[in-house]
């Protein structure tokens, strides 16, 4: 709730700041369904759930354009989850941009990082779970950004004055872990709690067919651990605990020829003991292939964490294969699927993404999550039943 | 049909002329490097586009962009493309840097996810936005792209042409070559052939509705480009082209391409 006012007054803030200019809205509406096929592991959870959810962005610029403001508040209305039952500002930010300088204050997303299943090093948004179990959904993020572009690279530096807790999925939900994490037993280490003043620098830079970053983030860790406690009823629940953390990161990528090339690795300090983790891979695309307009990609990138078992994380020895299919149609037709496979414990994750326009305005996706062979030990095997089908109905205003 | 008797007419002419003079490598080339020259100086120019895509069903379907462009010395210009049409799209932006003989690099910024995201180098000849027109075709056309060979003098709509054959250096271009119609009056395109790889005729592309800006520039309105072998079509329409109007490198980051809206 202090959090709710604190977004509420950076959006006041910022819609005061805008003066008169060029101004848009758009905005989009999804209905989405989702199918559990096995029967789930709580009894107060559901084989189907139906979901809308909808936002709306206001946008204007000014002063020849080198101001900008952006809003964007957004609504879901869930069947049967009420954590996934919420009002949310995405975004609400203010740029200033001008000859080499850009100026972002309020709340924005940043993403870092080039793989495509773990986004490893990507650490300034909270992930947003509770929208897609994928990791790639943010929250909104109340920051203060300055980027410099020279010749010898771009420099970001950000201060985040109060830090986003992960939200999970109530008890009706579906997909989550068992037991349910339970966001209201979060606690933190740092006295500060919520409010210890996060920094981080990134350096960027165009080599040409590479794209290299490195970066340093001081702050709360954005992946909470997981402790076991008891919620109001005495039932067991996992309870977030969210530490200070030091992370340097790097990721690179290249583009050669059919190649992209994918890494991504970090070093971090302060969630237990201090450890390295580093995804890689790459991407070969034929291109042209069938009646010669579309492409296959082919994927492979491995997830490798020191820690091995001990890992917060599930991709701690893993290894991804998977194709892409871009279509090039009329409807930019497009299919992902892929396995991840520990090698360790042997526990698989099969995941399918194919998504196309209808019209002009809509557009249907549909994914599918299976997880087999789960090993006890593994921390997806909370979900090991939970493998679902979604279709979602996406109308663009 | 038409496109049938066409090609066998081309390749008639062409193999009458197999014999490649080095006068007439010479003279392709300087009408290539003239074309160039007078389009050289711009310095940066924003307009807007629509495609149109109808397929051999005559079913429509539309895509709406805004174009930048930044001219670089000695290479490639730099261009930013951002959707608008269809809406699932919007705020997708594509930065090219394109270079005069090495690959183009090229970024692709997903709004939804706040991505950008790298395009391997080998993909030119692909569609894109599902229209007729390959990546390549929107390219930057610098000189060293090609090899190029005088073919004929011609006549379209009455006005005196140059014919020039030019071959892509690249091979991981999508043709084997192109047939460019130039008026001699003012070494501005008229209509390409584009050849496969097989030698087939492919596409045709048809400049209409040349406006010269700063009194030295010209664009076409409209660009229309036929596929012979699916029967698919896609005019692309230009307009609000706005020349010199103060676009710096600054402007074709990824940070800018971050901005967009």
């Amino acid at each position: 709730m202090r959090h709710g006012r604190a977004l509420l007054a950076v959006a006041a803030i910022t819609v005061a700041a805008a003066a008169a200019a060029d101004e848009t809205w758009r905005g989009e509406i999804a209905l989405e369904g989702r199918n559990f096929p096995a029967s789930p592991l709580d009894g107060s959870q559901h084989g189907a759930n139906l979901s809308i959810s909808g936002n709306v962005e206001y946008y204007r610029q000014w002063d020849d354009d080198r101001q900008s403001l952006t809003v964007k508040p957004f609504a879901r209305v869930d069947q049967h989850d009420d954590e996934r039952t919420h009002v949310d500002l995405r975004e609400a930010v203010w740029i200033y941009a001008d000859d080499g300088l850009e100026i972002r204050a309020g709340l924005d997303k940043v993403f870092w990082g080039v793989t495509e299943v773990f986004h490893l090093v990507d650490i300034i948004n909270q992930t947003d779970v509770l929208e897609n179990p994928d990791g790639e959904q943010k929250l909104g993020q109340a920051m203060l950004k300055v980027s410099l572009e020279r010749d010898w690279g771009v420099v970001d530096l950000f201060v985040m004055p109060w830090f986003r807790e992960r939200q999970f999925p109530s008890r009706d939900g579906r997909p989550r872990t068992q037991p349910r994490i339970d966001a209201d037993r979060a606690s933190f280490e740092n006295d500060r709690e919520a409010y210890h003043p996060d920094v981080a620098v990134r350096w960027s830079k165009n080599l040409g067919d590479w794209d290299l970053g490195i970066a340093h983030f001081h702050g709360t860790g954005r992946e909470p651990m997981l402790l076991p406690a008891l919620d109001d009823d005495g039932r067991p629940v996992l309870a977030p605990r969210y530490v200070v953390i030091h992370q340097t990161s790097v990721d690179l990528q290249g583009a050669v020829e059919n190649w992209l090339w994918k890494l991504e690795a970090l070093r971090r300090s302060g969630q237990g003991e201090t450890f390295t983790a580093a995804t890689g891979g790459f991407e070969y695309t034929f291109y042209g292939i069938l009646d010669g307009s579309s492409d296959l990609g082919t994927l492979f990138e491995l997830m490798w964490d020191e820690r091995g078992a001990e890992a917060t994380t599930p991709f701690n020895r893993d290894v991804f294969a998977g194709v892409r299919w871009v279509v090039n149609d009329v409807d930019g037709s497009e299919v992902l699927a892929g396995v991840v496979s520990d090698w360790q414990n042997g526990t698989r994750f099969l995941n399918l993404e194919a998504s196309r326009r209808i019209g002009n305005d809509w557009r249907v996706d549909v994914q599918a999550r299976w997880w087999s062979n789960v090993d006890d030990d593994d921390p997806v095997f909370g979900l090991r039943q939970d493998d679902y089908v979604e279709l979602r109905l996406t109308r663009y205003f | 049909m038409r496109a049938n008797r066409l090609f066998l007419l081309l390749s008639l002419a062409l193999f009458s002329a197999a014999a490649w003079s080095q006068s007439d490598i010479e003279k392709g080339l300087e009408i290539a490097v003239e074309a160039d020259r007078r389009d050289t100086g711009f310095h940066d120019f924003r307009a807007e586009l629509t495609m149109l895509l109808r397929n051999k069903h005559g079913e429509e379907s539309t895509r709406e962009m805004r174009s930048r462009s930044l001219e670089v010395d000695n290479d490639g210009d730099k261009t930013m493309i951002i959707f608008d049409q269809p809406r699932d799209v919007k705020g997708t932006a594509l930065l090219t840097f394109s270079h005069k003989v090495d690959a183009d690099d090229q970024w692709l910024y997903l709004p939804a996810l706040k991505r950008v995201k790298r395009i391997a180098s080998r993909n030119k000849s692909g569609p894109f936005m599902g229209s007729e027109f390959a990546y390549e075709d929107l390219a930057s056309q610098e000189v060293e792209k090609y090899t190029y060979r005088f073919v004929k003098d011609d006549v379209l709509d009455g006005e005196p042409m140059f014919v020039i054959e030019r071959d892509p250096v690249d091979e991981n271009s999508g043709y084997r070559r192109q047939l460019v119609w130039i008026d001699k009056a003012e070494y501005r395109p008229i209509k390409i052939e584009y050849y496969d790889r097989k030698d087939s005729l492919l596409k045709t592309l048809v400049f209409r509705g040349y406006r010269q800006y700063l009194d030295r520039y010209w664009r076409a309105d409209e660009m229309y480009m036929e596929n012979h072998q699916t029967g698919k079509s896609t005019l692309l329409t230009w307009r609000g082209y706005e020349f010199r109007v103060g676009l710096t490198d600054g402007d074709f980051t990824k940070n800018s391409l971050k901005r967009v809206k």
